[in-house]
């Protein structure tokens, strides 16, 4: 599911300006703007922000359920709903488990299905994108045809539908959201394909008898690389949010619990009524914070790649 | 007394390098039924002095010091509502129409019916159509196009339109701000024609602004020339631009003279103006064209000159006009360009 | 092009994509392999009679060409389906519910987009370093929040832990109204929290285009035409200033509408608000699927209808659109 993302002016993502084409250079230039989008990003105080929240992420991910596993079977139903305790730092949920734990568990799966269901948009919505930038005309108008008519779907309600419709299983949610999301990439790719093939480099070595392919391979998809990779970046918060919402709906993997699925969890067991907050409180910052660590990298590179973003207008 | 008198202004812009005087110093008066000419290149002061008159300037501008009475009225005292009547009321204004200064959401004869209706709120919804058509007939466009937006109406038609809609609430007073600055030599001769012809109808006095001599010469019965923010010469336009007469008396405006071919005139040579202008934040002591003058002497550059008489009705600010007078300032090595070419010869050196 | 043919070109790619979305929704829902319809009436779960009553409705017995037109047919004359659950026609069952989300929705679009442009007009008033950072970091942050989260925490601090506002429900359960105000006095607290939530998170988007959109219009040459004719500036603000500045508005509102269609499916499920989300969310618990489908095609409708007026209504306000 994707948002449309926050920007900071009245004007979409523009196409960052590559380098000189002279072919040697292509990969140097590559090289020197990458460690500057680096450099910027880490001096930008979003770019900073969102790295560390990216590095707890990844930690928690990581290393939590292997310090602190969790055990889906240790219902302990004299403890049901208790508040946070030295045994039990966040509390327990509504089957008695602790919910430390199971909040680190249940990152590893929000952040899996959040990653593979972006994947699978990028991959298509790419594919898409330059498939109707290069080969223009008829490709170029059906596929944005089908493009905009998957725009203007509107997302939750169709990812709804088609998660009930096929399964409660991991693997379908991250089928459903990847062939969701993919639109608004598609878009972005298909106009910087379009304008990169109409700068001079590519007819010239058209002419010198290049095959689509290699052209494809070695000039406009390392072009189209850098804005692939800051639209993944916010994608990935659009997905891993419909994962949430998916599973706060009841349409989660019941047996791999994510963040959305406690939350689940914690609104049919009456959490809320109850105030139970160690309960509904933590899975929701969990979420936030891994969106906002990748919207705010997303953005902060997003502002390295078009300096036109940054500042006060 | 005069329609309009300015004297001794002195406006300052904020700017984050420092307060810039954009117009230090200026005296002015202007007569019913009189079209001055304000001539100059781009951030001389011309428009900060003409748009201080109704007090349109921005927000970074303060007037420091001089005073400016309209009808006898000191407008520097006037409050929001006075202000309010006064503009379109008595001074309108006709800004360049190549750029967005009509708003594009609405009609043209929404536009101009709307200073109608608000300065005289008595009029009907008919009575105000009816004075539009008129209008725009007198400024020569068809009155069915009132229904038109601005978009669909070519730049001289814009043009036009401005000069309608300031006409509106019959002023005193119109500031045409560089009116054909945008448009082809064709349409400029035309709205050059209607500017005249209404200002010679109605007994309007007229400022007009320009950088290009040759407009004001057609148009203007006196000109006022700006260098840096003061004015340096002012005078009759027949004494000063029209062959066989006194001509200019300040270097500066004779250099201009000859940067603004007459395609009907005798072969003469062009030239730009060597250097800028002089930065406004700090300007230089004594005489501000001496950087660029070919007569400049020591004494330019240490006393700054006064406004002196040098004919009738003529003045400039200069220590050597006669010299001017004289046909000196123009000693340079020429470069022998037919006049046909019509090529700009101003540099555009400075601040735009 | 005239404004005429114009408004025709957008009626007819209106009619057209609403025609693709009923044909997927048919083939997603009817024709794909594994369809659960299908799957059911084989199943032996359903008893002969109702097994040969979905046949029939659905034409499960006919060619797939068939069964499109009859669904095709059905569709226009409102014939939805059955649900499952509630084993009534499902058209019956989104005339109860969808009054009530379009009361949501209305209510949380309007305030979100009268707060927005007015925030919007004020930040515009008050540029400065400072501010501008905070609208940004206010904008991400909000919109990295989970509406149905957002709808818990609400529901938690206002509803249970300060007891102001009702966290269930349209009205009060077995309330006895003195009056019709009192009514919609209860209708009103009720409907609170919802809306609440579905501005915050919201709205941030929108008073960043607001404001943008208000600061560009405050620098065209035009404004200080408007200021050069000695107009009121109450006049020279909305009829010069926010006028040209809509536009962009009504851009983000169509935008905003389908965010807020969203959210009301998590927000109307958080707070039993008794709307096309709710039903939606019983009938996935159910796996009642005409329900879903119904559901489906009704937001897709929804969204496109409201992005076709937005479109008019953009064209309406800008004459430059008209020339196509």
């Amino acid at each position: 599911m994707v948002r449309p993302g926050v920007t900071t002016g009245l004007g979409g993502p523009t196409a960052p300006e590559p380098g000189s084409p002279a072919l040697a250079t292509e990969a140097a230039e590559r090289e020197l703007g990458l460690r500057r989008v680096w450099r910027s990003v880490t001096a930008d105080t979003m770019g900073r922000a969102g790295l560390i929240l990216f590095a707890i992420v990844v930690l928690m991910a990581v290393l939590g359920p292997l310090i602190f596993p969790f055990d889906a079977t240790a219902v302990n139903s004299s403890e049901l709903l208790q508040p946070p305790s030295p045994q039990h730092w966040l509390g327990t949920d509504e089957l008695g488990r602790d919910v430390f734990r199971e909040f680190l568990a249940a990152a590893h799966v929000s952040l899996v299905v959040g990653l593979a269901a972006t994947a699978i948009s990028m991959v298509l919505g790419a594919g898409i994108g330059i498939t109707a930038g290069y080969h223009g005309r008829w490709a170029d108008t059906g596929l944005m045809r089908i493009t905009d008519f998957f725009l203007v779907l509107p997302q939750l309600p169709l990812v709804i539908a088609l998660a009930a419709f096929f399964g409660q299983n991991l693997w379908i949610i991250i089928l459903v959201i990847g062939m969701t999301g993919w639109p608004t990439t598609a878009r972005i790719v298909r106009s910087q394909t379009l304008s990169l093939r109409e700068r001079q480099f590519v007819t010239r070595v058209r002419s010198l008898g290049a095959s689509n392919l290699r052209i494809l391979r070695v000039h406009v998809l390392p072009n189209v690389m850098p804005l692939i990779f800051a639209n993944t970046v916010l994608v990935i918060g659009g997905a891993i949010l419909a994962e949430a919402t998916l599973s706060f709906l009841g349409l989660g993997d019941p047996v791999q619990v994510s963040w959305g699925t406690m939350l689940h969890f914690a609104f049919q067991s009456g959490a809320i009524g109850r105030g139970a907050w160690w309960f509904f409180i933590p899975p929701g910052v969990g979420i936030v914070m891994v969106v906002l660590a990748f919207t705010l990298t997303g953005h902060s590179i997003d502002q390295a790649m078009n300096p036109r973003l940054r500042g006060s207008r | 007394m005069s329609l309009l008198e300015i004297t001794d202004l002195r406006v300052q812009y904020t700017t984050p390098r420092g307060p810039v005087t954009a117009v230090d110093g200026a005296s002015l008066d202007v007569d019913t039924g009189q079209v001055l000419g304000l001539a100059g290149e781009s951030g001389c002061g011309k428009t900060t002095l003409a748009l201080a008159i109704p007090r349109l300037l921005a927000r970074e501008a303060t007037i420091r010091s001089g005073s400016i009475t309209f009808g006898g009225r000191d407008v520097l005292a006037m409050t929001d509502q006075e202000l309010r009547s006064v503009r379109w009321g008595k001074i309108a204004v006709v800004f360049q129409g190549a750029m967005n200064s009509l708003n594009p959401v609405h009609t043209i004869g929404d536009q101009i019916a709307e200073p109608i209706r608000a300065h005289e709120p008595k009029t009907t919804a008919a009575q105000a159509r009816e004075r539009v058509a008129e209008l725009l007939d007198s400024v020569g466009i068809d009155p069915g196009r009132s229904r038109s937006f601005p978009h669909e109406l070519s730049g001289g038609m814009r043009q036009r339109v401005l000069i309608a809609m300031a006409l509106a609430c019959r002023p005193q007073l119109i500031v045409a701000d560089e009116p054909v600055t945008a448009l082809d030599v064709m349409t400029q001769a035309q709205i050059l024609e209607v500017l005249r012809s209404l200002s010679d109808r109605l007994e309007l006095s007229m400022i007009l602004i320009s950088h290009d001599l040759s407009v004001i010469a057609e148009v203007c019965d006196s000109v006022n020339v700006m260098y840096a923010g003061k004015i340096v010469e002012t005078g009759p336009t027949s004494a000063i631009f029209a062959p066989g007469q006194v001509g200019p008396a300040h270097p500066y405006t004779a250099r201009l003279r000859h940067a603004f071919p007459d395609i009907r005139g005798e072969r003469t040579f062009i030239e730009a103006i060597p250097g800028h202008p002089p930065d406004l934040i700090a300007p230089p002591p004594g005489c501000r064209f001496a950087d660029r003058c070919t007569i400049a002497v020591d004494k330019c550059r240490t006393d700054e000159p006064a406004l002196e008489p040098v004919g009738a009705g003529h003045a400039a600010a200069c220590h050597r006009s006669a010299l001017v007078l004289g046909g000196a300032a123009l000693d340079a090595a020429p470069l022998d360009i037919p006049a046909a070419d019509g090529v700009d010869g101003q540099t555009a050196g400075g601040p735009s | 092009m005239s404004r005429f043919r114009y408004l025709g070109r957008k009626i007819v790619w209106l009619v057209v994509t609403l025609y693709f979305v009923v044909t997927f929704n048919f083939v997603l829902f009817h024709l794909l392999p594994g369809n659960p319809v299908r799957l059911l009436a084989r199943s032996g779960h359903l008893t002969p009679q109702a097994v040969a009553e979905i046949t029939k409705v659905y034409g499960l017995n006919h060619p797939p060409l068939e069964q499109y037109l009859i669904y095709l047919k059905g569709l226009l004359h409102g014939q939805l389906g059955i649900s499952y659950t509630y084993r009534e026609p499902v058209s019956t069952l989104l005339g109860q519910y969808l009054g009530n989300t379009v009361v949501l929705l209305a209510a949380a679009t309007v305030l979100t987009i009268v707060l927005g442009v007015l925030a919007g007009v004020v930040a515009a008033s008050r540029r400065g370093r400072g501010y501008d950072s905070a609208t940004v970091t206010a904008s991400v942050i909000g919109w990295s929040l989970p509406t149905f989260w957002t709808g818990l925490i609400l529901a938690f601090v206002l509803g249970v832990w300060l007891h102001a506002f009702p966290i269930f429900g349209m009205e009060t359960p077995n309330a006895v109204y003195v009056s019709q105000f009192q009514r919609i006095e209860d209708i009103g607290a009720h409907l609170f929290l919802p809306t609440l939530t579905l501005i915050i998170v919201n709205i941030a988007q929108f008073v960043l285009v607001a404001r943008a959109s208000v600061i560009e219009v405050m620098s065209e040459d035009f404004m200080l035409t408007a200021t050069a004719k000695g107009l009121l500036p109450r006049r020279v603000l909305w009829r010069h200033a926010v006028r040209n500045a809509l536009l962009p508005v009504v851009t983000a509102s169509a935008l905003l509408i389908g965010l807020v269609v969203a959210g009301a499916i998590e927000v109307e499920t958080v707070f039993s608000w008794p709307g096309m989300g709710l039903l939606v969310y019983n009938s996935v618990l159910n796996r009642d699927y005409p329900v879903i489908e119904a559901a489906f095609l009704v937001f897709a409708i929804v969204v496109l209808l409201v992005n076709f007026a937005s479109d008019l209504l953009y064209q309406a306000l800008d004459p430059r659109v008209r020339e196509s």
